[in-house]
């Protein structure tokens, strides 16, 4: 079948760290947090963590923080719960979470939840059940859940949950699997995954493996690997893993690894999203077992 | 962004690229430059558009844009509010956010400024619906237009019957537009709401959806769109009123007490306790709320009712639950009870509701006689207990048995009670199921359509499911053989999926087996010969070997003692809760993969015997069924634990949190484990310690 290439999963990771001045690092400066937080938890999954300079890497960190203290995706960006979330999961990872003002944080993410439940992106009010799936998962990490109105936030993402079992970003949205993903993490870590209907929600996720072996996000469309992060989290939080074919969904993984181990030192992607190297990694080393 | 794929640069295609990334390199750190200082020129606000039009994910742009804007008309309302130009500016901003979506239509930044803009109000909406017809035109799927389409018509106050016409129009454009469909099902739950009560209307609306989407499925059958949408159709289409389907201890029945500690069939288990509490179970058609002593009464010389407290066994959405307890206590006073009645009104006011809204109409009653022997004060000191097996030979068929009148009579809670059948159950769902069945049926005569296959299974189940809810359905009888063929044809169709459809298939198959009560017997046998001294005064259900991967049909297993699920596939016991008089349970040789997953056990007050060996806890570097425990870790069960006199036991308390929730409320006699990865020495003296009624365990007595 092939296998998972870790040395140049590691080789790529670090090319990418080291590298800012090329078109898409410049294109992609605004979520280099993100970036980040995927390279580097795939480094530690390898147990390579230690080939970063941790120190370097948490005190750019902490620059990204502004004075609301929320996060931007990069030095000098407006602070947004997206990579609040990041930064805080980096530090998790070096163990370094003392290095925050955790109140100031915390007040910051509490401070973003609206009145019926959800939580705005920023300043700027957009809703998304992404947020709600950010700030709980942040407040979890600090051990501050009780700052938020944690039975509105459940209400709202409920609200959002779909006749076929999904959940969408807002109310009456359509079920994606990037959603879904978001919504049942917060359902899981508050406890609250009884309200989703395991049954009906892991079919309309089991669907989800064309022929390929591949995932794809939602009904009728082209499998990509990073759907295997967010639609197979959601399988494993809801206990129907077993239903999709994991053979073949590595297989198809390993496949899209092909491409890369041949052009490391250029911006070679068979998919060009950020999780892309994270997914096969973690997935490759769960499902094996 | 997805799909893109790249191949490899040509010499001048790097150069070309590091020319344009040094360009916006510096357009940005010039835009940041801007952004810090405050500055909303008109040079400075083309700046950031240009860097909009290249990259519109730079999201600090589009709220620097938002500042400018804000920054504009405050100073507007210094001077004359001037509604010329704040249209001016505004359009200014969907100019840029147009161009930006050009560049990346699915950009999250670009359509929430242009939602801003809108939400300020002096824009035309008209303008905003052109523009999304066209975006839609290119891309039906994109589900940030649809999004924002929601917002839009909710301003411009459109009906939603306006909107479906709209997902009409798309879908006769397409039939393969799941995002439509979604929209459809979405605006006629609204409509469904709004209209109430009126069920023909309902009723109507759901036959013409029917036939609309019957158009999808036979011009392309392969197509996914139209059959999730088909399984909401079938979901409305079989909403009932909720009613009791089943009870412990039956309707009818009289028999004596069952006592939760199981000391009927381990006497030596109430010296643990003075109290004789036994079980009433309520089980309801569908998930419920409101079972109160209100809503349910009980009548009995020896209980005031207000006392009574119901119980949901599982709830799922905000307290609804199929399965619903007491406990009653016999009153010291009582020493012997010949035919002690007790009559049970459920549903006394249409106060018990289902999630779907429904209340419960019918006022159902269930009327028992309870005895106690007069010998259950006596302790049975100083007897041993003797180790329990499982092996084939301790078991005999009942059939080569002479059965005493009871055991008979215990089984006849598998037929419903003819009062507690729902007349409110509705004929039309009858008719519309039989319809699509036969639809169904035509279809797959033409096509090997795999989800068209699972929909008639489907199709099939809810049709026996209104059959033996007793709704009249001119003699068509359910061939579970038909149905189990289509899961196996299935199996082999779509091997991918085939955990799926055994979970699916393991539910159809309880159904036969429970299906009637010759059927059941043949899975009931005798544990000791009637010359034993072990005998057991109870049948047990022996379902082992049968490739069950979960377990259904818990309602007419109500009165099961003693059950062998070994040898199976099963991975979650949820169902098994309701089993209140469960004393000896043998689930060895299953694919159970964690102790988290034993949860549904710690509501088994009578479980003394339980067989857990060679399953897959601890083999598993994850465990998928850790969330849906409802642990302390989770913030839903209270954390009354005492640690203390467990520090000492040899064991990680961090690592074995599990054993503990699991086990410390159980009081089991006898344990078996082996077989399981994370069975070791500590683990074992651990058990002991936790369960101090424990005699047995993996065959080791406790001395």
């Amino acid at each position: 079948m092939g296998e998972l290439k870790t040395e140049k999963h590691v080789e790529y990771i670090l090319s990418v760290e080291k590298r800012k001045d090329d078109f898409v690092s410049v294109v992609m400066e605004h979520l280099r947090l993100n970036g980040a937080y995927w390279g580097l938890t795939t480094l530690d999954i390898l147990g390579k963590l230690e080939a970063v300079d941790q120190d370097e890497v948490v005190s750019w960190v902490m620059q990204c923080q502004h004075k609301s203290g929320g996060f931007g995706g990069n030095i000098g960006h407006d602070p947004h719960l997206l990579y609040t979330l990041s930064a805080i999961q980096v530090l998790a990872l070096f163990d370094k979470i003392e290095v925050l003002d955790i109140e100031k944080v915390s007040n910051y993410i509490a401070g973003l939840q609206n009145e019926d439940g959800s939580f705005s992106g920023d300043m700027w009010g957009e809703v998304d059940t992404r947020f709600s799936y950010i700030a709980i998962c942040s407040l979890a990490l600090l051990h501050q859940l009780d700052k938020i109105n944690v039975e509105k936030a459940v209400k709202y993402i409920l609200s959002c949950q779909n006749l076929d079992g999904g959940f969408g970003c807002t109310p009456g949205a359509e079920s994606h699997a990037g959603q879904i993903f978001c919504c049942v993490g917060a359902l899981a870590i508050t406890g609250s995954l009884h309200h989703v209907d395991e049954d009906l929600l892991g079919w309309w996720l089991c669907e989800r493996q064309v022929k390929s072996g591949g995932l794809n996000g939602r009904p009728e469309k082209l499998p990509d690997v990073c759907y295997s992060w967010w639609v197979l989290s959601s399988l494993i939080m809801i206990d129907r893993v077993h239903w999709i074919d994991k053979e073949k969904l590595v297989k198809f993984i390993l496949d899209c690894q092909k491409m890369v181990e041949f052009q490391i030192g250029q911006t070679m992607l068979l998919m060009s999203s950020t999780p892309t190297l994270e997914l096969p990694v973690f997935h490759f080393l769960n499902i094996q077992d | 962004m997805h799909g893109i794929y790249r191949k490899t640069p040509s010499q001048d295609e790097q150069e070309a690229s590091a020319l344009k990334a040094i360009e916006l390199r510096d357009l940005q750190s010039q835009f940041l430059h801007l952004h810090h200082n405050k500055i909303y020129t008109k040079e400075a606000l083309e700046t950031s558009a240009k860097l909009l039009e290249v990259n519109p994910e730079h999201y600090t742009g589009w709220n620097y844009r938002k500042l400018a804007v804000q920054h504009f008309l405050n100073h507007q309302s210094e001077t004359e509010a001037d509604s010329e130009s704040i249209q001016s500016v505004l359009n200014e901003e969907l100019k840029v956010v147009e161009n930006a979506l050009k560049k990346n239509f699915k950009s999250y930044g670009a359509w929430y400024h242009r939602k801003w803009v809108l939400s300020k109000g002096h824009s035309s909406t008209d303008n905003e619906l052109r523009l999304l017809v066209k975006f839609q035109k290119l891309d039906s799927r994109n589900f940030n237009a649809w999004n924002y389409r929601r917002f839009i018509t909710m301003l411009k106050k459109i009906s939603d019957e306006e909107e479906l016409q709209y997902t009409t129009d798309m879908i006769y454009d397409n039939f393969s537009n799941y995002s439509a469909w979604h929209n459809r099902s979405v605006l006629l739950s609204h409509l469904f709401e709004k209209r109430g009560e009126r069920q023909s209307h309902k009723e109507s609306v759901l036959e013409e959806e029917f036939e609309f989407v019957r158009n999808a499925l036979f011009t392309d059958p392969d197509d996914q769109s139209g059959w999730f949408y088909h399984l909401w159709l079938l979901d409305q289409t079989v909403k009932l009123e909720p009613f009791l389907l089943s009870s412990w201890p039956p309707h009818g029945s009289s028999r004596s007490v069952d006592y939760l500690d199981g000391r009927n069939l381990f006497p030596s288990m109430h010296s643990l306790s003075k109290d004789r509490m036994f079980p009433l179970v309520l089980y309801f058609s569908e998930p419920v709320e409101g079972v109160n002593s209100s809503t349910v009464t009980i009548e009995c010389e020896y209980y005031a009712n207000e006392d009574v407290i119901w119980r949901p066994l599982s709830a799922n959405k905000f307290g609804f639950s199929q399965v619903w307890f007491t406990y009653l206590n016999l009153p010291d006073e009582v020493h012997s009870l010949k035919d002690c009645h007790v009559k049970v009104f459920v549903a006394q006011f249409p106060d018990i509701v289902s999630s779907s809204g429904f209340s419960c109409s019918q006022t159902s009653h269930i009327v028992f006689s309870l005895c106690v022997p007069s010998h259950d004060r006596e302790h049975a000191e100083g007897q041993t207990v003797p180790r329990f097996s499982w092996k084939d030979k301790e078991f005999y068929s009942h059939a080569t048995q002479s059965h005493d009148a009871s055991l008979l009579r215990s089984l006849h809670q598998l037929k419903i009670a003819e009062e507690s059948k729902s007349k409110a159950a509705s004929d039309w769902s009858m008719k519309i199921i039989s319809n699509e069945i036969a639809h169904c049926r035509e279809l797959l005569s033409s096509t090997n359509c795999k989800i068209g296959k699972l929909t008639l299974a489907r199709l099939l189940m809810a049709q026996n499911k209104l059959i033996s809810y007793g709704i009249p359905n001119d003699g068509i009888e359910v061939h579970y053989e038909e149905i189990l063929g289509l899961y196996h044809d299935l199996m082999k169709l779509d091997p991918v999926h085939i955990c799926c459809y055994e979970d699916e298939s393991s539910l159809v198959l309880l159904k036969q087996v429970t299906s009637s009560m010759e059927s059941i017997l043949r899975y009931c046998y005798q544990y000791g010969d009637s010359t034993s001294p072990r005998m057991y005064p109870c049948l047990c259900l022996r379902l082992n070997g049968l490739s069950l991967s979960q377990i259904g049909s818990v309602e007419r297993l109500l009165w099961i003692q003693m059950l062998d699920l070994s040898h199976n596939k099963i991975r979650s016991i949820e169902g098994l809760e309701a089993l209140q008089l469960l004393s000896c349970l043998n689930l060895s040789n299953n694919k159970i993969c964690s102790f988290t997953a034993l949860e549904p056990l710690r509501s088994l007050k009578s479980l003394k015997v339980l067989n857990i060996s060679y399953n897959e806890i601890g083999a598993h570097a994850v465990n998928t069924r850790r969330y849906l425990c409802s642990s302390p870790m989770t913030h839903t069960v209270e954390n009354d634990w005492n640690f203390k006199e467990f520090t000492n036991s040899g064991v990680k308390l961090t690592n074995h949190w599990d054993v503990f929730f699991i086990f410390r409320d159980l009081n089991l006699i006898q344990l078996d484990i082996m077989g399981n990865a994370v069975v070791n020495d500590q683990l074992k003296s651990f058990l002991f310690k936790l369960m101090p009624s424990l005699k047995w365990l993996d065959g080791e007595n406790r001395n």
